[in-house]
């Protein structure tokens, strides 16, 4: 029964369902009321008071954040006695904490300092002592100055609540509370800093970020990180063309409240000394810096000649470039070198599963179904350490609506900590997923994710067992980086255009695969952009011509012929597709001096050899894209106004040759990021094993093979 | 044992037993009434239990005086949850110390109160949470638990009622805000004593998630001789809505300080003068403090009133948890207010803004005010921060600290005015670091 | 961790006294009965404790850090606390806090060298009636003198105390 409750705010009839608080009717009326320790989506606390409101016929205040509506009843939010209250709750937060506001980091973006302006004396009237502990660090990213705490436990909540990680806590009563870190002295967690962004005041601060600027002398930049394959927008602070930080500022993406360490801290890679600034070409034996139009032309003279003699060219492209860029990359390999000589390195097996749904466009999850989902099942991922923002919002399912999370894993998880998990030693995951397909086949809806372990023959069987259990089932194909996805779709395979259209509709036959393109010895040229396959295994092809586009001098780099210095994703306009599907915008932060965006590397070498590629502006490209790249037709307005949507390409059979052993995930967890990881000096400096936070004794012990664990008790609070 | 004289002025109902040999063994409460109202009890629906007990206007011994029969029936019946009956014996107010003596004294009417609160709800286990400093108590109650089950009345097939109920002591490790009951419940799970938001109220969401019933030592020891005796005998010993007898704990500048059972309502200075042998020296009364540190103080003009919860609030104060503390003539007010503040600074959980805040500023401006460091503005602040505190914490920590405060201010304004005139103590050290 | 046969039985009765899965339960009452065995609550005691009842550290030290009876540090053999709130205080309390300061050369929580006595000024100990009041570890001594306190100080430094509540 759709029961509606009536009530009157600021003079407002107002309607709500039951259990509206009161707090969040007003915010939807447009009436702010004011709270440090209410958040949405955290546990109620009812301990800032700041909230206080006059309610009709009840004599005392009201708390409005633990206040349901209820029918008839009469809030106001602005009386004199209401303005008293909330300027008695400041004047009581500030006789403790430090008015070092000129030199706090959060100074002019604080919860606190908006409260005085609002409802502050214009002096103090505490005259004793202020207490003063002094300040913390507890992990190479997070600081605690205690005075300036005003506990309101939204850090507390949202490490535990939210992530499941649990590492801060309440220390010590009254006037000397704290919070306090799991391991005494410090933090072992995942570093991901959301208690510092989430912070109302400057207690917690960043170990990158503080005493560096001002928050009103950045830009603020809202763009997706470049790490892994959820697609986190991450809002970067730019200064004098500098990213001086990356926090969650913009809740707008599809992360909402989350951000990992590498989208908080990882951007730090960008302006690492050893970045390369000028293209390099070998003379000598060396490489020796040269100017774009000197490489570009020792490139184009180089592909003109090999391609006048019929040679066998290859092309490696990226799992961080745009989609625009990867859309020209394949366009000038199969256009102007003419061959299918191209791949990526696939760290999932995104073709198949699309062939296996046979162009179910609806089988494909997106990145809101996993907050929505009844029921999801993992299988093969360790999620929190590899998709972070997955396991979150699975997390965040279970905990807001009562999702369901199933996980079928080798070893132990997070998720152990409250969904029903079963271990299963790799390539005996279908015999331990018959042990929950009763449970599965019970619920509503399925959203199944698994990772790069299922490939090939085994995402047909995968399909066929969820056809099985008779409900919806979606699925995701887990992939490794920001965007592998994107790579997939623009046809950086050597059987498929575009849009999983097979090559024969270009006239081509299918080409050499990543490890037949690295195991060839009669390559005469190889192209590499934005990869750095020689990391894992020598080129076996002694003469190849090796042209590398890349940030760093990679081991790949280093054999090359000529590099060509290139732009991050952070330095770049242009979109990304996450693992989901989801289509984001990226937008440029650091105004980078000396190296290029790939997609203006590859028109300038189009023009160097007279080729007509199309496009050269990223709008353009990307309306080609949308014209011609099924599943792509996106409505431009959401992307443009930076949204996600879903690219669903699958349409019917894919053509494509199985290659089950060229899909291998790169292994990152929270604290690497290929190639990338290695030049960032902030993850490098988190050297906590985050495996430990697995034996904490309050999960799950460890399950025996074979044997479901079904747990339905509450484990959290 | 007692560790004062009684009063010929007592009645005595539930402390008889205190002065017979060996009073906390089972023969002794064997022998003296002892297990004959639970087997009364045995016999009658919870319906009938409850209604007694509104008969006999039970109101809650711990410090609000909530009407127990009421109490108990808030409890919901067949949740499919456990139920639990939990005893607060965590006694830790100020002038308070009365559960001391009825669980040394007689640890088996305590016993017999909450079987009698455990057949009601149909509970299976219950606790009694003792606070830490009293550990030769837990002993006492741990040896009389045992007693219990070895006789029969605690474990399986109780009296062959077919019902099982289990009783454990449970320590606490100081901390006053445990007295609350609802963190009280919090400490019992194993962590912080923070109280929790209500509703829902104990009743419902009680002890590990069940519905529970809560009460105080004192409460659970007045019921089974409102079994015994009958609700209707109980309610005629006090005044309207306020049946029974209570322990009345005097303290402070009297002849004869001591806790007394006393029927309810019975008038505060006679308690004073005639039970407690009149203020000590001969000096003359200045105020009396009446429940507990938590309630505002009397002036002495204003003692002449019965002892019971209803005129006391009518005097804008509380009877509490029946502590009353005499203070004469002599006595410095802002000391005392300093004092007590002090108390609720160390107590305060830290939950909340205005209590954690304000009983720190309140005892650094009375610390200073004390040390003769004091101006005429503190004194209205003393008042005004008291005020900002009343009604806006959490739990009722903050105003059992600013109730008090707000009223040493409004009743001896005049001594805070006094101390103005003297010279500073101390020279003043800077508190560069107050823990 | 190893305790006493008669702490491990406390602790098996304690255990088994919550129900099914609420074993947090006994985290305050081990603390609490375990530093009186070793004398103070140990980083090995909290992972023990943690450990024991199946929570982590943190929620263990959060828990230490909220209850004053709990104590990182040892104190002396004999901690003698003394009472200054309300009724202690309206008879002498804070004189006698003095007194025992001064006599025992100890400020609030200190440990006198030989680690025999500690002093702590506590709040309302439940003896209001009786007061001044005081306890020595959990022995209640009630309407103490300071000659009264000087007796069982003496007392105590001769080994010839006795446990009995006066």
């Amino acid at each position: 029964m759709a029961e509606v409750i009536n009530f009157t705010i600021d003079g407002q009839k107002l309607q709500a369902a039951p259990g509206t608080l009161v707090i969040n009717a007003a915010k939807q009326a447009g009436i702010s009321i004011p709270s440090f320790c209410y958040y949405d989506n955290l546990a109620l606390q009812a301990a800032c008071r700041m909230c206080l409101v006059e309610v009709e016929k009840t004599p005392k205040l009201q708390v409005a954040c633990t206040l349901p509506v209820a029918e008839g009843m009469v809030v106001h939010t602005d009386t004199p006695q209401v303005h008293q209250a909330r300027k008695s709750m400041v004047e009581f937060l500030l006789t403790n904490h430090p008015l070092d506001c000129p030199v706090c980091d959060k100074g002019g973006e604080c919860e606190l300092q908006d409260m005085a302006f609002r409802y502050g004396a214009g002096f103090s009237r505490f005259r004793e002592a202020k207490i003063h502990v002094d300040e913390k660090q507890w992990s190479p990213v997070v600081y605690y100055d205690a005075p300036r705490c005003i506990l309101c436990y939204r850090c507390v909540r949202i490490c535990g609540e939210g992530l499941g990680v649990s590492a801060l806590g309440i220390g010590n009563r009254g006037a000397m509370a704290e919070i306090v870190p799991n391991r005494g002295d410090h933090l072992e967690c995942d570093e991901c800093g959301a208690c510092i962004d989430i912070c109302p005041v400057g207690a917690l601060t960043s170990g990158a970020y503080r005493y560096k600027t001002r928050p009103w002398e950045m830009e603020h930049v809202g763009t997706v990180c470049t790490h892994c394959s959820n697609g986190c927008k991450t809002t970067l602070g730019v200064r004098n063309g500098r990213i001086i930080r990356a926090n969650n500022r913009d809740r707008s993406g599809v992360n909402g409240e989350f951000l990992c360490i590498k989208g908080r801290y990882g951007f730090d890679f960008y302006d690492h000394p050893d970045r390369l600034t000028t293209p390099l070409v070998r003379q000598g034996g060396e490489l020796k810096p040269v100017s774009w139009a000197q490489a570009l032309a020792v490139v184009a003279k180089r592909f003109t000649e090999i391609r006048a003699r019929n040679g066998k060219f290859a092309v490696i492209g990226s799992n961080h470039t745009t989609n625009e860029e990867n859309y020209q990359l394949q366009k000038f390999a199969r256009q102007v070198l003419r061959t299918s000589n191209i791949d990526h390195h696939r760290t999932g097996d995104v073709a198949t599963l699309l062939d296996a749904l046979q162009g179910r466009a609806s089988a494909l999850a997106s990145t809101a179904d996993l907050v929505n989902a009844k029921a999801a099942l993992v299988i093969d991922s360790d999620l929190a350490q590899e998709q972070p923002l997955l396991a979150f919002s699975l997390r965040f399912n279970w905990r807001i609506n009562q999702g369901h999370v199933y996980a079928v894993t080798p070893g132990p998880v997070r998720e152990d900590n409250y969904a029903t998990t079963v271990r299963a030693e790799p390539g005996r995951e279908f015999e331990q997923l018959q042990l929950l397909k009763d449970r599965l086949a019970a619920e509503p809806e399925l959203v199944i994710l698994f990772g790069a372990a299922i490939k090939g023959e085994d995402i047909r069987r995968l399909v066929a067992f969820g056809d099985s259990l008779g409900i919806p089932v979606k699925y995701v194909a887990l992939v490794d980086y920001s965007n592998s996805r994107g790579a997939s779709d623009m046809g950086l395979l050597p059987d498929l255009l575009p849009g999983y259209r097979p090559v024969s509709e270009a006239g081509l036959e299918p080409g050499l695969d990543y490890d037949q393109i690295l195991a060839a010895t009669d390559l005469n040229a190889l192209w590499v952009v934005g990869a750095n396959p020689l990391s894992r295994q020598p080129l076996a092809s002694q003469d190849a011509f090796v042209v590398v586009q890349d940030l760093f001098l990679t081991e790949t780099a280093q054999r090359a012929d000529v590099v060509l210095p290139a732009f991050c994703a952070y330095e770049k306009n242009g979109t990304v597709t996450n693992v989901c599907g989801d289509v984001q915008k990226l937008t440029r932060g650091p105004k980078t001096m000396g190296p290029k965006p790939d997609l203006d590397i590859i028109a300038l070498l189009a023009k160097e050899m007279r080729e007509d590629l199309g496009p050269t502006k990223v709008a353009d490209v990307f309306a080609e894209i949308r014209n011609r790249v099924h599943g792509y037709n996106l409505p431009l307005v959401v992307i443009e106004s930076g949204g996600a949507a879903q690219a669903v390409p699958p349409n019917d059979r894919i053509q494509i040759q199985s290659r089950p052993e060229v899909v291998r995930s790169a292994g990152n967890t929270l604290y690497t990021s290929g190639t990338l990881g290695r030049y960032s000096p902030m993850l490098n400096s988190v050297l906590e094993a985050p495996g430990a936070l697995y034996h904490d004794p309050h999960i799950a012990p460890f399950v025996a093979k074979g044997s479901v664990q079904v747990d339905t008790t509450e484990k959290y609070g | 044992m007692r560790y004062n004289e009684p009063s010929p002025l007592e009645q005595m109902i539930i402390s008889y037993r205190f002065d017979l040999p060996n009073p906390a063994s089972i023969d002794t409460y064997l022998a003296n009434d002892g297990y004959v109202a639970i087997k009364k009890v045995l016999g009658m629906t919870p319906e009938a239990i409850i209604d007694e007990l509104k008969v006999s206007s039970l109101r809650g011994r711990g410090g609000a005086g909530f009407p127990t029969g009421m109490k108990w029936s808030f409890v919901p019946r067949n949740t499919g949850k456990p139920t639990y009956v939990i005893c607060n014996s965590d006694e830790s107010e100020p002038g308070t110390c009365k559960d001391r003596l009825l669980m040394e004294n007689d640890p088996h009417q305590l016993i017999e109160g909450m079987l009698i609160a455990g057949w009601t709800i149909k509970s299976n286990k219950g606790y009694i949470f003792i606070r830490g400093e009293y550990r030769y108590l837990i002993d006492i109650v741990d040896r009389a638990i045992a007693e219990a089950y070895q006789r029969g009345y605690l474990g399986k097939n109780i009296l062959g009622s077919g019902w099982d109920f289990d009783l454990y002591t449970h320590t606490g490790a100081g901390a006053y805000e445990c007295g609350e009951e609802s963190a009280l419940l919090e400490s019992l799970e194993g962590k912080r004593g923070i109280p929790r938001l209500k509703p829902p109220f104990p009743a419902v969401v009680g002890a590990f998630q069940s519905p529970t019933i809560l009460n105080n030592c004192e409460t659970y020891s007045a019921i089974p001789w409102i079994f015994r005796n009958g609700g209707a005998a109980y309610a005629a010993l006090g005044t309207p809505k306020n049946g029974g007898t209570r322990l009345v704990c005097v303290s402070g500048h009297v002849n004869k300080p001591g806790v007394y059972e006393l029927p309810m309502g019975f008038n505060l200075l006679r308690i004073v003068n005639e039970v407690c042998g009149g203020v000590r020296n001969g000096k003359k009364l200045k105020a009396i403090i009446p429940g507990g540190s938590s309630s505002p103080v009397l002036r002495a003009d204003e003692c002449d009133i019965p002892y019971d919860f209803d005129s006391l609030a009518k005097a804008k104060t509380m009877a509490g948890s029946g502590g009353v503390v005499v203070l004469d003539e002599d006595t410095d007010i802002v000391a005392v207010a300093l004092r007590t503040i002090k108390f609720y600074a160390h107590e305060s959980c830290g939950w909340c803004i205005p209590c954690r805040e304000g009983t720190n500023w309140l005892k650094k401006i009375l610390s200073r005010y004390h040390e003769g460091f004091g101006d005429e503005s503190d004194i209205d602040l003393i008042a005004e921060l008291a005020n900002n505190m009343l009604g806006r914490t959490f739990c009722a920590l903050g105003d059992a600290a600013a109730m008090p405060t707000a009223g040493f201010v409004a009743k001896f304004r005049n001594e805070f005015e006094d101390y103005l005139k003297k010279s500073p103590r101390f020279q003043p050290a800077p508190e560069l670091a107050v823990v | 961790m190893t305790f006493s046969p008669e702490l491990e039985a406390r602790f098996a009765k304690l255990l088994n006294s919550y129900p099914p899965g609420r074993q947090r339960s006994a985290v305050v009452p081990m603390l609490l009965y375990a530093q009186d065995e070793i004398g103070c609550v140990t980083q090995e005691l909290v992972e023990e404790v943690a450990h024991r009842c199946g929570v982590t550290a943190l929620q263990v030290d959060e828990v230490i850090g909220y209850y004053s009876m709990l104590h990182r540090k040892p104190l002396g053999k004999y901690h003698v606390q003394i009472c200054t709130n309300i009724a202690c205080q309206a008879v002498g309390a804070e004189d006698l806090w003095a007194h025992a300061c001064k006599n025992l050369q100890l400020g609030n929580k200190e440990v006198s060298p030989d680690g025999l006595i500690s002093l702590e000024e506590v709040e309302c100990i439940g003896a209001c009636a009786w007061a001044p009041a005081i306890q020595i570890n959990y022995d209640f001594h009630h309407q103490v003198t300071p000659e009264k306190f000087d007796r069982l100080m003496q007392a105590l430094a001769d080994r010839t105390y006795s446990a009995r509540p006066s």
